[in-house]
C-alpha cells in the first residue's frame, strides 16, 4: 500500500522540479554520450551513471562553492551537477582542446579548478587518500570547507579505503565519504567479494558516523547529505554515507552484463530516481506531460549545443603533447 | 683553493635536520608527515626535536599507511599546503606507488595544467648496513622512469642542506633520496647555505682521462677510486648526477666529449636501470667522441643479502670501479 504522495517538509515544488530537471539533464546527457560512443565520436572507456543520478544531484545540493569534490571514473553526473558546463564536459569526451581537461583526461578524468572538482580518478580507491589530504589542508588552513569524496562499493575492498578512513577519523577531518553502492564492482557482486557486506560497519569501526541512505530517492540523499555536511562543517569529523543505488546500464560500453539478471535490472528501474520523483510530482499535480515536454526541450537544447560546441572545438595538436609536464617555476 | 674560515663542519643528518627546520620556519604552509617523524624523531633521527619545536600539527606522526599518507600529502599539496613526506626506506615507498605514480605524477598533465602538486617526498635508499632485501634496495633509478616526477639525490653536505628548499620551491612533485650510507658523513657548510640548482649535475673532481658518472651513496667511493687511480697516473673526472630526472644531459655530454671515456657507477641493478639510460644517451649523442664503450658498475642482480661478505660482494666497490676505469682506458691489471 502506498502512502499519500508528499514532498519532505520544507521542500518547495520549485526545488523538487529543479532536482528533477538536473537528474533528467544528466540522464539525457549520458544517453547522448552512448549514441556518440556508438558513432565512435567518443572513444576509450565510457562508464555511464544512468540510474544513480539522485546521489550526485542530492549531495551537490548540500555543498557550497568553497567545498571540493573528488570523484571516480564514473563522474559525468557529478561534474555536471557540480556546475562544470555540459559544453566543457562534452568537449572533453570528444578529446578536444576546450574540454575541461584539455583532451588529456577523457571520460574518466574530468578536472575543473573553478568548481573545485578534483577528478575524475580511475584507480579504484585512489581518490580517498587525496580527499583526506584536501580535508587536512582545509583544516590546517582554518577553513570550514567540506570535501565530498565519491566512490563505489568496490573501493571498500582496497587498502586505500581503510587507510583513508583511519586517517580522516584519526585527524578529525572534514570529509564526506559518499559510497555509491550499486551492488557490483564491475561484474562482481558485493557478496562475492566482501566477508562483511554491511558497509556502514566498516566505517563505524573507524569511529565515524555512518548510515545507509536510499540512493534512489533524491530527497533522502539531499537530507542525509545536508545533515552530514552540517555536522562535518561544525567540526564533527568525517561521515560515511552508503547510498544504496543501482546502475541501469552496463559497467562500461564493453560489458555484456553476464553477471546479473534482466529481472533484477527491471525491478530497480521501477524504483528509478527520475521515475519516482515524476510519479510523486504528478500525483501532487505539479507535473504533467506539458512540464515534461518543456523540461526535455530545454535539456535537449543545452545538450545539442554542447555537442555542437564539442564538435567545433579543435582537437589538441601533437605539438602540445608535452605541455603541462612541469609547471611554470613561479607557481610554487 | 682556501676554504672560508667561517665555514663549519656538519654531519649529513644534521644538515638534513637544519634544512627541515628552516623550511618549517620559513613557510607556515610547510609540514612534515610520516611514520615516526614525531615522538620517535625519525627512523634516522633526522626530525629529532622538531615535534617539540613545531607541534604535532606540523610534525605529524602517521599510521603505517604509506599509500594513505602519501595520498593525503598529495591532497594537502593541491589544497594549498606544502607537505614534506618522510618514508622510512624506498622499499616501503612501494606501498605508495599507486599514489606516487598513478596520482602525483599524472595530475598536472591529466588536468591540462589546472592542478600542480607541490609535494616533497624524502626517503632513505641503499645498502651497506646488513638490513637485507627489504630495507636495502636502490630503486631511485626506477622512479626516474616516471614522467611528472623529479628525482634528486643529495650526495654532499651542501646538497643535503640545500636540496630540500629547492624541492619545496619546485611546483611539482620532487622525490629526495637520502642514502643510508651518507647519514654519518661530515663536511663543510657555509654559514648562509647557498641555494642549490636542481637542474644541474656537478663535477666533483676534474680530470681528463675518463669520466666516472655517479650519484648519491656511490659518490664517496667513486671519488676514493679516482684518488687511487690518480696514483696510477690516471686522472678521472667525477660527475655527480644530483638529479636523476630530468637528467642534465648537457653536463654529462660536455664531460664525455672532453675525456672520451665514461663509466657509470650505480648502486641500482644494471638491467633496465639508470646506468643503461645514461650509457644509451651518451652513445646516442656522443658516439663519435667515444674512444671506448661506456662501462657500467652496478649492484649484482640479486636481492641484497644480509651477511656482510655477501652484501659487500653485491655492491659496487672501489676495486670494481677501478677495474672498469682501467678497462675504459685500455689498461688491464
Amino acid at each position: 500500500m502506498k502512502s499519500a504522495p508528499s514532498l519532505p517538509e520544507g521542500t518547495s515544488t520549485e526545488h523538487a522540479l529543479a532536482l528533477l530537471k538536473e537528474m533528467m539533464r544528466i540522464r539525457s546527457f549520458e544517453e547522448r554520450c552512448a549514441e556518440l560512443y556508438s558513432a565512435q565520436e567518443i572513444r576509450g572507456f565510457l562508464h555511464l551513471y544512468i540510474g544513480q543520478e539522485a546521489v550526485a544531484v542530492g549531495v551537490m545540493e548540500a555543498l557550497e562553492t568553497q567545498d571540493a569534490i573528488v570523484a571516480t571514473y564514473r563522474e559525468h553526473g557529478h561534474a555536471l551537477a557540480r556546475g562544470i558546463s555540459a559544453r566543457s564536459v562534452m568537449a572533453e569526451l570528444l578529446g578536444r582542446r576546450d574540454g575541461c581537461s584539455g583532451g588529456r583526461g577523457g571520460s574518466m578524468h574530468l578536472f575543473d579548478a573553478t568548481t573545485r572538482f578534483y577528478g575524475g580518478w580511475a584507480i579504484v580507491g585512489g581518490g580517498l587518500p587525496i580527499a583526506t589530504g584536501l580535508a587536512l589542508a582545509a583544516k590546517m588552513r582554518g577553513t570550514t570547507e567540506v570535501i565530498a569524496c565519491f566512490f563505489g562499493e568496490g573501493a571498500v575492498a582496497e587498502g586505500e579505503f581503510h587507510e583513508a578512513m583511519n586517517l580522516a577519523a584519526l585527524w578529525n577531518l572534514p570529509v564526506l565519504f559518499c559510497c555509491e553502492n550499486n551492488g557490483y564492482a564491475m561484474g562482481t557482486a558485493l557478496g562475492l567479494s566482501e566477508s562483511q557486506t554491511d558497509l556502514c560497519l566498516k566505517a563505524t569501526s573507524y569511529g565515524m558516523p555512518a548510515w545507509p541512505v536510499d540512493g534512489m530517492d533524491v530527497f533522502a540523499v539531499e537530507t542525509a547529505a545536508r545533515r552530514a555536511v552540517l555536522s562535518i562543517r561544525g567540526g564533527g569529523g568525517p561521515t560515511f554515507l552508503e547510498f544504496q543505488t543501482y546502475r541501469f546500464r552496463a559497467h562500461s560500453m564493453f560489458d555484456p552484463e553476464l553477471y546479473r539478471a534482466k529481472e533484477e535490472i527491471e525491478a530497480w528501474k521501477e524504483r528509478g530516481p527520475i521515475r519516482q520523483l515524476v510519479e510523486t510530482l504528478t500525483e501532487l499535480g505539479v507535473f504533467d506531460e506539458e512540464t515534461r515536454h518543456q523540461l526535455e526541450e530545454e535539456i535537449e537544447s543545452e545538450i545539442e549545443d554542447a555537442v555542437e560546441f564539442a564538435r567545433a572545438s579543435e582537437p589538441e595538436t601533437p605539438e602540445t603533447l608535452t605541455r603541462f609536464l612541469t609547471s611554470p617555476r613561479d607557481q610554487a | 683553493m682556501t676554504e672560508k674560515t667561517d665555514n663549519r663542519t656538519i654531519g649529513y643528518r644534521d644538515a638534513l635536520r637544519e634544512a627541515l627546520r628552516a623550511a618549517l620556519l620559513n613557510d607556515e604552509r610547510v609540514f612534515l608527515l610520516g611514520e615516526d617523524v614525531g615522538a620517535y624523531g625519525g627512523a634516522y633521527g633526522i626530525s629529532r626535536g622538531l615535534l617539540e619545536e613545531f607541534g604535532s600539527d606540523r610534525v605529524r606522526d602517521t599510521p603505517l599507511s604509506e599509500s594513505g599518507f602519501v595520498g593525503a600529502a598529495i591532497g594537502a599539496a593541491i589544497g594549498g599546503m606544502r607537505p614534506i613526506v618522510e618514508i622510512m626506506t624506498v622499499n616501503f615507498s612501494l606501498l605508495a606507488l599507486d599514489q606516487i605514480v598513478n596520482h602525483a605524477a599524472t595530475l598536472l598533465h591529466m588536468s591540462a595544467g589546472q592542478f600542480n602538486v607541490p609535494l616533497v617526498i624524502r626517503m632513505s635508499t641503499g645498502a651497506g648496513f646488513q638490513l637485507a632485501a627489504q630495507h636495502s634496495h636502490s630503486l631511485e633509478g626506477w622512479m626516474a622512469h616516471i614522467p611528472g616526477l623529479r628525482i634528486v639525490t643529495p650526495a654532499t653536505i651542501v646538497d643535503a642542506r640545500g636540496m630540500l628548499q629547492a624541492a619545496l620551491d619546485d611546483p611539482d612533485p620532487v622525490l629526495i633520496f637520502e642514502h643510508a650510507g651518507l647519514q654519518s658523513e661530515k663536511g663543510s657548510l657555509p654559514p648562509d647555505p647557498p641555494p642549490v640548482d636542481l637542474d644541474r649535475a656537478a663535477i666533483r673532481r676534474p680530470g681528463s682521462d675518463l669520466t666516472l658518472i655517479s650519484y648519491g651513496g656511490m659518490l664517496p667511493r667513486t671519488l676514493e677510486t679516482a684518488e687511487m687511480l690518480a696514483a696510477e697516473g690516471l686522472e678521472a673526472e667525477v660527475l655527480d648526477l644530483r638529479t636523476l630526472r630530468p637528467l642534465d644531459e648537457a653536463t654529462i655530454l660536455e664531460s664525455v666529449r672532453r675525456t672520451h671515456r665514461a663509466v657509470v657507477v650505480d648502486e641500482g641493478w644494471r638491467s633496465g636501470g639508470l646506468s643503461a639510460e645514461i650509457a644509451a644517451r651518451i652513445q646516442e649523442e656522443a658516439f663519435f667522441d667515444l674512444d671506448a664503450p661506456v662501462g657500467r658498475v652496478c649492484s649484482v642482480e640479486v636481492p641484497v643479502p644480509y651477511a656482510s661478505a655477501l652484501e659487500q660482494a653485491c655492491l659496487p666497490q672501489v676495486d670494481r670501479i677501478a677495474e672498469a676505469a682501467r678497462k675504459a682506458v685500455g689498461r688491464h691489471g
